[in-house]
């Protein structure tokens, strides 16, 4: 069974990312968790956003929240933010969608347009 | 919500909005006695009398982006509809407490469900705030501190996800064996 001394490995192996971390640009997936959020699905989008980020150990990658955005209709959304680069903001994900983003957008670089608000206003 | 665990998680960012720096997640059951209590606590900012007597309006809210506030709303159906019920007590300047109750083996019961996914979810999103999982049933007791993982984790950040991860299968791991089938609803699935 897991014990919290597991941690100190963890502790370790992140003080040599987090030391070439500075190098590379930050990316930054937030994904919306007040109570619209929340309903519609967006724990298991967020569980999914690190587990995937985890396992492939993206260096540069954080996952995070924030409140209601004002879109509760098209929830769960995440929005990714990168260094340099427009927003990116995704519509009615679910964990199944956030293996493709994960795969295509932070990894390969290119969003994943029709998971985007941009094609579901069209 | 589907799930109890998702209420908790809903009413946690009300203790996290707060400003709270410690919030506290104890989920308490006795089957003999079919009770089942779940508390959050926090330290943040509290609120006053008029402010609390709102909070049960779905039509109250202290936010200017939109004109209702469900959270507390849902979480105490939750509880009336297995005859239960929800309390709010707060104090400015010294932080709030919200109990709900609920009947075990109720037919409205809705699914605990994944609580390892909210202590964790919560833990990720804000690491800069202390939380207390305690997880108590039949006498038998969990208790999660991050304020232990930070003495170990050092200048690393909870926010990390390979820590995060680490909490979720840790959460997992020590508490599945004392989920009792209650804990599934109403309607034990097959």
């Amino acid at each position: 069974m897991k014990s919290l001394a597991e941690l100190a490995a963890i502790r370790d192996k992140m003080r040599q990312t987090v030391a070439t971390r500075d190098d590379k640009a930050s990316v930054r997936v937030v994904v919306g968790m007040a109570t619209c959020g929340i309903a519609a699905g967006a724990r298991p989008v967020l569980n999914a956003f690190t587990e995937d980020v985890a396992r492939r150990a993206l260096e540069n990658v954080m996952v995070t929240q924030t409140g209601c955005i004002g879109i509760c209709q098209y929830e769960p959304v995440v929005e990714v933010y990168e260094e340099g680069k427009e927003k990116v903001t995704y519509v009615k994900m679910d964990p199944a969608k956030v293996a493709r983003v994960v795969s295509e957008h932070l990894v390969g670089g290119t969003p994943v347009a029709e998971y985007t608000v941009g094609t579901i206003s069209k | 919500m589907q799930e109890l665990s998702l209420n908790i998680l809903d009413i946690a960012q009300n203790s996290v909005r707060a400003n709270a720096s410690l919030i506290g997640i104890k989920v308490e059951a006795d089957t003999a006695a079919e009770r089942l209590i779940i508390t959050i606590t926090d330290n943040g900012c509290g609120m006053s009398a008029e402010t609390v007597a709102g909070v049960m309006d779905p039509f109250y809210t202290t936010r200017k982006t939109r004109k209702v506030g469900l959270g507390i709303s849902f979480f105490r159906l939750a509880a009336q509809q297995t005859g239960g019920d929800l309390t709010v007590e707060s104090e400015l300047g010294k932080g709030t407490r919200v109990t709900a109750w609920f009947t075990l083996g109720h037919i409205d019961l809705a699914p605990v469900g994944d609580l390892e996914g909210t202590v964790t979810s919560l833990v990720q999103c804000n690491p800069d705030i202390d939380f207390v999982y305690t997880l108590c049933v039949d006498g038998q007791t969990f208790e999660m501190d991050t304020r232990d993982m930070r003495a170990i984790l050092g200048e690393v950040s909870l926010a990390e996800p390979q820590v995060a991860l680490f909490i979720r299968e840790y959460l997992t791991e020590n508490t599945q064996e004392m989920i009792p089938p209650e804990f599934h609803g109403g309607i034990i699935p097959k």
